[in-house]
């Protein structure tokens, strides 16, 4: 059991962000303080909260470009939304940002599950036009943040038990996916289903409803994030989080989920989030030139790869060994 | 009445028939389509020089496009490739500084794509890294290494004659880069379709383990492969870096899934086993058309986004939808 323990991904990876935090700290003790940890904690929390989303999707072995898109549309509208009626309670603008990313969720997920087309493919397309989409309804234009109510811009910030709502959130979406994951019958089936479809299709799951619940949750974190990163930033335009799609898919993968499907955990993809937010917040600290940073988080996602792939290889006995290396 | 042809097996059909059921020849409608629409659209739209500028939109991206397609028959996919542009660009310009000559120079964009290439076959054919997580860490790292060296300057100062490749005009309005393009889709159209090799890429494509134990080295054919797309991530980057005059390190950004959605378009299976180099050639004069008809309209480029985003989703799910409606 213990030996068990030390030897899981999720450990492995600890055991990496702690060696990465005493290396920072030897040039720069500051950064291990708790309130410098605490702002890195917060500053990582969108990329938990996508990865939380993206780790159930690739779960069920699909992938979603759009997440970021999806992000950045729902937080245009909601800022939009509060620009329009600044009376609009914090707490309805939350409901209709879960409501519209999940909405996006649902329309992949409809696409993969009635009409078969693959999910990289769906998402590719969706991605271009929900960010398409910002720009018709925004025409280009930002919302600045003199333009927000106060009470919008406030909830991400407001602080509990000395952290802001913010990270309260991305520990709240951990713990509550950690939960559905282990205990229940959807948590159950989308494991199945990426293990293995057919067999899934056996015991009775519906591989096709299962990756739309899948893409549905996903698209609701993104919903989520999109309000919390605009009220957080204070601006919404079109070209928010580019590319950020990539970093939770980065994310996702050096926390250990397989991208075949089936193998994977939201403590993974927590931990993946952290390992790179640990680097991105880390570089300037220790005076790295910010023009490093992708070549050092680039390095460090082959590098993740390449060590869970040696530890996830069959231990058992392989006949046909050179066509398990075939594949 | 309708069932008639339902049941009767692909072979019996006439040519003709399976030709004009075959995608090529929907994909071709809506290029014929848009072809009418654009010049009903625009007077400018028929003007030869127009025209030839117009092909400017894809001759670069269809030429990574075509060694991507061999690579995702197979079943493997490069998302780096928009990154080896930008590595290769940024090599030609430090290569520019040192006072190379334009000979020098292709070599020199040649082989940086030669070697990304390389680095990204090792990893997966000798490792067994699932592709699209090793290059979505080697598209970090490819540009990152781009904006170590370039920060954020830009490389100038090209030789004059090194303006040809992106410029120049072989026979009046005919410009190198199309003809160039033509070239390239013949070569693939024929390593594909007629050689022993194109043969090897669908087998491994449809079942690696099958091509394996039919004595196809699965392994050495996926990393030719890999080479290919590096080498045609090169030769883009020789054509764009020469049009444009300029390296700077966010050079080509977000190419790699404009070329996987021309890819796709033109009809290639996303999960590997089939596809055709004509079908890419037909999505990529459909996607330069629209891009083209669009900006004549003085539509912005983000809308022209939704269009390619809806296009790709609405033609993969246009035969899925007829079959449905049919049954």
């Amino acid at each position: 059991m213990l030996q068990r323990l030390i030897t899981s991904r999720e450990a492995l990876l600890l055991g990496a962000i702690a060696v990465l935090l005493a290396l920072i700290s030897t040039r720069f003790p500051g950064f291990v303080a708790p309130s410098n940890l605490a702002d890195v904690l917060n500053d990582t929390s969108p990329l938990i909260l996508l990865a939380t989303g993206q780790m159930i999707v690739i779960l069920t072995k699909c992938i979603d470009l759009s997440v970021a898109a999806n992000l950045a549309l729902t937080g245009m509208v909601v800022s939009m939304l509060n620009l329009a009626f600044p009376g609009l309670p914090v707490a309805l603008i939350l409901v209709i940002a879960i409501m519209l990313g999940a909405l996006m969720g649902m329309f992949n997920g409809i696409l993969v599950w009635k009409l078969d087309i693959p999910p990289i493919v769906v998402t590719l397309g969706t991605m271009t036009i929900f960010r398409g989409i910002i720009f018709l309804i925004s025409d280009g234009k930002w919302v600045n943040s003199h333009e927000m109510s106060a009470a919008f811009k406030a909830f991400p910030r407001f602080e509990l038990l000395g952290l802001p709502m913010l990270s309260w959130t991305a520990i709240l979406a951990v713990i509550v996916f950690s939960i559905v994951m282990s205990r229940t019958t959807l948590g159950r089936a989308a494991y199945a289903v990426g293990g293995n479809p057919h067999a899934a299709t056996y015991t009775g799951i519906d591989v096709g409803r299962t990756q739309f619940w899948a893409f549905t949750i996903s698209g609701a974190l993104a919903g989520l994030t999109g309000y919390l990163w605009v009220s957080r930033y204070a601006v919404a335009y079109v070209d928010i989080a580019g590319g950020f799609e990539l970093d939770v898919v980065a994310a996702c993968v050096i926390g250990g989920i397989s991208i075949a499907g089936g193998i994977g955990s939201v403590g993974g993809a927590l931990l993946g989030a952290l390992f790179l937010g640990v680097i991105k917040n880390a570089l300037p600290v220790i005076n790295v030139s910010p023009f490093w940073q992708l070549a050092i988080s680039g390095g460090a996602i082959i590098i993740a790869v390449a060590v869970n792939a040696r530890a996830s290889r069959t231990k058992g006995r392989i006949i046909l060994k050179s066509a398990e290396h075939a594949v | 009445m309708t069932d008639t042809t339902r049941f009767i097996p692909d072979r019996l059909q006439s040519p003709l028939q399976k030709r004009l059921k075959s995608w090529e020849s929907l994909l071709l409608l809506v290029a014929i389509a848009i072809f009418v629409a654009n010049s009903f659209a625009s007077p400018y739209f028929l003007d030869a020089w127009n025209l030839s500028d117009a092909t400017f939109n894809f001759t670069e991206k269809a030429m990574i496009a075509f060694a991507m397609a061999l690579l995702i028959i197979s079943g493997e996919i490069d998302l780096s490739v928009a990154s080896i542009i930008a590595l290769a660009s940024t090599a030609m310009g430090a290569a520019v500084q040192m006072g190379a000559g334009t000979p020098v120079l292709i070599l020199v964009g040649l082989g940086t794509g030669l070697l990304c290439g390389a680095f990204n076959g090792v990893l997966v054919t000798r490792f067994g890294l699932p592709s699209i997580v090793v290059t979505i860490g080697t598209m970090s790292l490819f540009r990152g290494i781009s904006y170590i060296v370039l920060g954020d300057q830009a490389f100038r100062g090209y030789p004059s004659d090194f303006a040809f490749f992106g410029q120049g005009y072989v026979f009046w309005v005919i410009t190198f880069e199309l003809v160039l393009f033509a070239v390239i889709a013949v070569i693939y159209g024929v390593i594909l379709h007629m050689t022993n090799f194109g043969r090897a890429v669908y087998a491994i494509g449809n079942n690696p383990t099958g091509a394996l134990f039919s004595g196809i080295r699965v392994a050495r054919v996926k990393f030719i492969l890999f080479l290919l797309t590096g080498l045609m991530s090169g030769v883009a980057a020789v054509c764009l870096t020469s049009r444009l005059g300029s390296t700077r390190p966010s050079i080509a950004a977000g190419w790699e899934l404009e070329v996987v959605t021309m890819v796709v378009l033109g009809g290639v299976n996303i999960l590997g086993g089939s596809g055709t180099i004509p079908g890419v050639v037909i999505a990529a004069f459909v996607m330069g058309m629209v891009t083209f008809g669009l900006g004549l309209l003085n539509v912005p480029g983000i809308v022209m986004s939704i269009v390619i985003g809806a296009l790709l989703i609405w033609v993969i799910a246009l035969p899925r939808l007829w079959k449905m409606w049919r049954a």
